[in-house]
């Protein structure tokens, strides 16, 4: 019997979160690269009613665990149920999506299991791999690749010695496979065996945040770095998504200025996006930047450092002053819808 | 009784705003070329220790592992209020992984008395991995809290907070010990406090004072006696190697990181056509008018 993949599938208001979905398709090509079963696991409690989801979005097998008190997420009763699954069924591989739940609960389990993890990763695919100092020739082994040290980088990287190869995934990074309501699967029901040591952390209150942005689905966005400068100046970046129907991004660089909230952040630790048209406004261009939006269909950079790396990328440059520029755009865009 | 408290810091370099001095021609980064910083969100992690010692009686343990040069931040950490400052390095530390990291880390904050709340930055701006928080908290067999926002109250060994979780955010309570990760820009850390920079900045860790007498023939016993003398004014930075923290060499380094870099690439994200417009009234129309026209904004 042959290792498994498997996705861990993240509940959000009772069904699937969307990231899962995505991870399904990148789980189902993993798996079919490797001619193994590509497992779903997902926790809580009376959550049968998920499993056709996770089977028609590419799962082959699902794994309940069910529990009356794993309704709500809590790291330590998910650790232990996660890792008794492995330890029983000895998987190959194990993603997760790298959400707040993910990355809280991803690096548990692998420092549980004493094997290796790559943090946001951005691609994953199955290659072999040659150790350069032993010369042992690892074959079928999980690239795990993300961008890194704030530098023009790109790693892959591998954890061949250990099992399951672990990693989280970015979300946006895959697209969702449309649901095949004809896949038939397998659905493995287990019993977590849980203490009450798990239990010390106590839920008191939760209070639900709609996310003020959904930079994943819009078709239009207009961001903002560094270059930006100032909160206020921030407003014009507003102005040009505002007359242009456009949602706003950020850099981290333009987050951690206190320029805007972290919500609208792309890259690394951000969002993925895919737009039409992006717009990027005194944005120098890290890799991690990049890497979340180089695959827009369209880019524009408007920066005043001609030597700003986003040229490189971008379809359009304009070479200048972003106050001076975007007001241009703005009457420019007026003048011709009128 | 006064409450343990263990910060978790990391020196990184900084990458806010890389020169170009600092990128080399094959366009990845030359690290040391870069200023080497206090992780940012650890400075988060350092004030809500000091404020919950202000406010509930604690002492402040700031451990770090790295080079000897990493005492820097030990000394800022000092200046800022930090009671006790541990310095871990050791040539086997190096080219950890975040699972050998974790595994150092751990054997450290046993050695330096396990602490009631351990708390580390959400993540490290040189990896983002925000990976190391969560397997200390596994290593030691206490509970994790990450993204955390604030402190609500700390009472009879309870402590409740508020934290980010992907619906929203969420207020837990939970006894000690406990791990927490903390959010960026959840407090204004404090700046160095002007008598404790005056009284700590001669602070020095052992390997430090080695370093700055090397060449010199006596160094070794000119070194102890130095140390010595730190020590007695209360100024030499504790520091501990492999052997100190009784630890497993193969867990460290390589041989105990089960990650390895398999390649590391410089990326080239270029377009295929690129044009330029100049930031004039007519440049900026004409960009306007190819994007109308290509029905690229819809």
């Amino acid at each position: 019997m042959k290792r498994e993949v498997w996705v861990f599938a993240q509940r959000e208001n009772g069904k699937i979160a969307e990231i899962s979905l995505e991870l399904l398709g990148m789980g189902r090509e993993l798996a079919d690269t490797l001619k193994v079963t590509l497992a779903a696991v997902v926790i809580g409690n009376r959550i049968g009613e998920l499993a056709p989801t996770l089977i028609a979005h590419g799962a082959d097998k699902v794994y309940l665990a069910q529990h009356e008190r794993l309704d709500t997420y809590a790291t330590l009763p998910y650790t232990r149920t996660v890792v008794d699954l492995v330890n029983r069924f000895n998987p190959d591989i194990l993603i997760l999506g790298a959400t707040a739940l993910g990355r809280d609960l991803a690096p548990r389990v692998a420092s549980h299991l004493k094997v290796g993890i790559t943090a946001d990763c951005t691609d994953l695919a199955i290659d072999q791999y040659t150790d350069p100092v032993s010369k042992q020739r690892y074959t079928d082994i999980l690239m795990q690749i993300r961008p890194a040290f704030g530098g023009n980088i790109i790693a892959t990287i591998v954890n061949p010695e250990t099992r399951p190869q672990m990693a989280t995934v970015r979300e946006g990074v895959m697209k969702v496979l449309p649901a095949d309501s004809e896949r038939t699967g397998e659905v493995v029901t287990v019993a977590p065996p849980l203490t009450a040591d798990d239990f010390k952390v106590h839920l008191l209150e939760s209070t639900v945040v709609e996310r003020r942005v959904n930079l994943k689905s819009a078709s239009i966005i207009v961001a903002g770095g560094a270059g930006v400068g100032t909160k206020e100046n921030f407003k014009l970046i507003f102005d040009l998504a505002s007359c242009l129907g456009g949602s706003v991004g950020a850099t981290r660089a333009a987050v951690d200025g206190g320029f805007i909230h972290h919500d609208y952040q792309v890259g690394q630790t951000g969002t993925t996006v895919r737009p039409r048209l992006y717009i990027a406004c005194g944005i120098s261009g890290s890799v991690q930047h990049q890497a979340g939006m180089a695959e827009s269909k369209k880019i524009i950079a408007i920066n005043s450092d001609p030597e700003a790396p986003i040229f490189e990328t971008a379809h359009y440059g304009i070479v200048g002053d972003l106050k001076d520029v975007i007001p241009k755009m703005i009457a420019a865009y007026k003048g011709s819808t009128l | 009784m006064a409450y343990h408290l263990i910060v978790l810091a990391k020196q990184v370099p900084d990458t806010t705003d890389v020169p170009a001095k600092a990128m080399k021609k094959d366009g990845t980064l030359n690290r040391s070329a870069l200023p080497a910083i206090f992780n940012k969100d650890d400075l988060n992690a350092l004030e809500m220790a000091l404020q919950v010692k202000e406010s509930y009686g604690a002492s402040v343990t700031v451990i770090t592992m790295g080079p000897p040069a990493a005492s820097e931040i030990l000394r800022e950490a000092l200046y800022r209020g930090a009671d006790r400052a541990i310095l871990l390095t050791d040539k086997q530390f190096a080219a950890s992984d975040t699972l050998a990291t974790s595994y150092i880390l751990s054997a450290a904050i046993k050695k330096a008395g396990a602490g009631d709340l351990i708390l580390c930055g959400r993540e490290a701006s040189d990896g983002n991995t925000a990976q190391v928080g969560p397997q200390v908290a596994e290593k030691l067999g206490i509970p994790q809290i990450t993204y955390v926002e604030k402190i609500c109250t700390l009472k009879d060994g309870l402590l409740e907070v508020q934290h980010l979780v992907d619906s929203g955010y969420e207020r837990v309570r939970a006894p000690l010990p406990l791990l927490l990760t903390v959010m960026p820009d959840c407090n204004d850390p404090r700046p160095s406090a002007g008598k404790r920079l005056m009284r700590f900045k001669k602070a020095l860790s052992p390997a430090e004072v080695k370093n700055s007498m090397r060449g010199n023939p006596d160094s070794a016993s000119t070194a102890d006696a130095s140390c010595q003398h730190l020590k007695e004014r209360g100024l030499l930075i504790t520091e501990w190697n492999a052997h100190d923290l009784d630890i497993v060499p193969e867990l460290c380094g390589r041989s105990g990181s089960p990650t390895w870099v398999k390649k590391i690439e410089r990326v080239v994200l270029t377009s295929t056509d690129h044009k330029t417009y100049p930031p004039t009234d007519e440049g900026v129309g004409q960009l306007m008018q190819e994007l109308t026209d290509d029905h690229t904004f819809g």
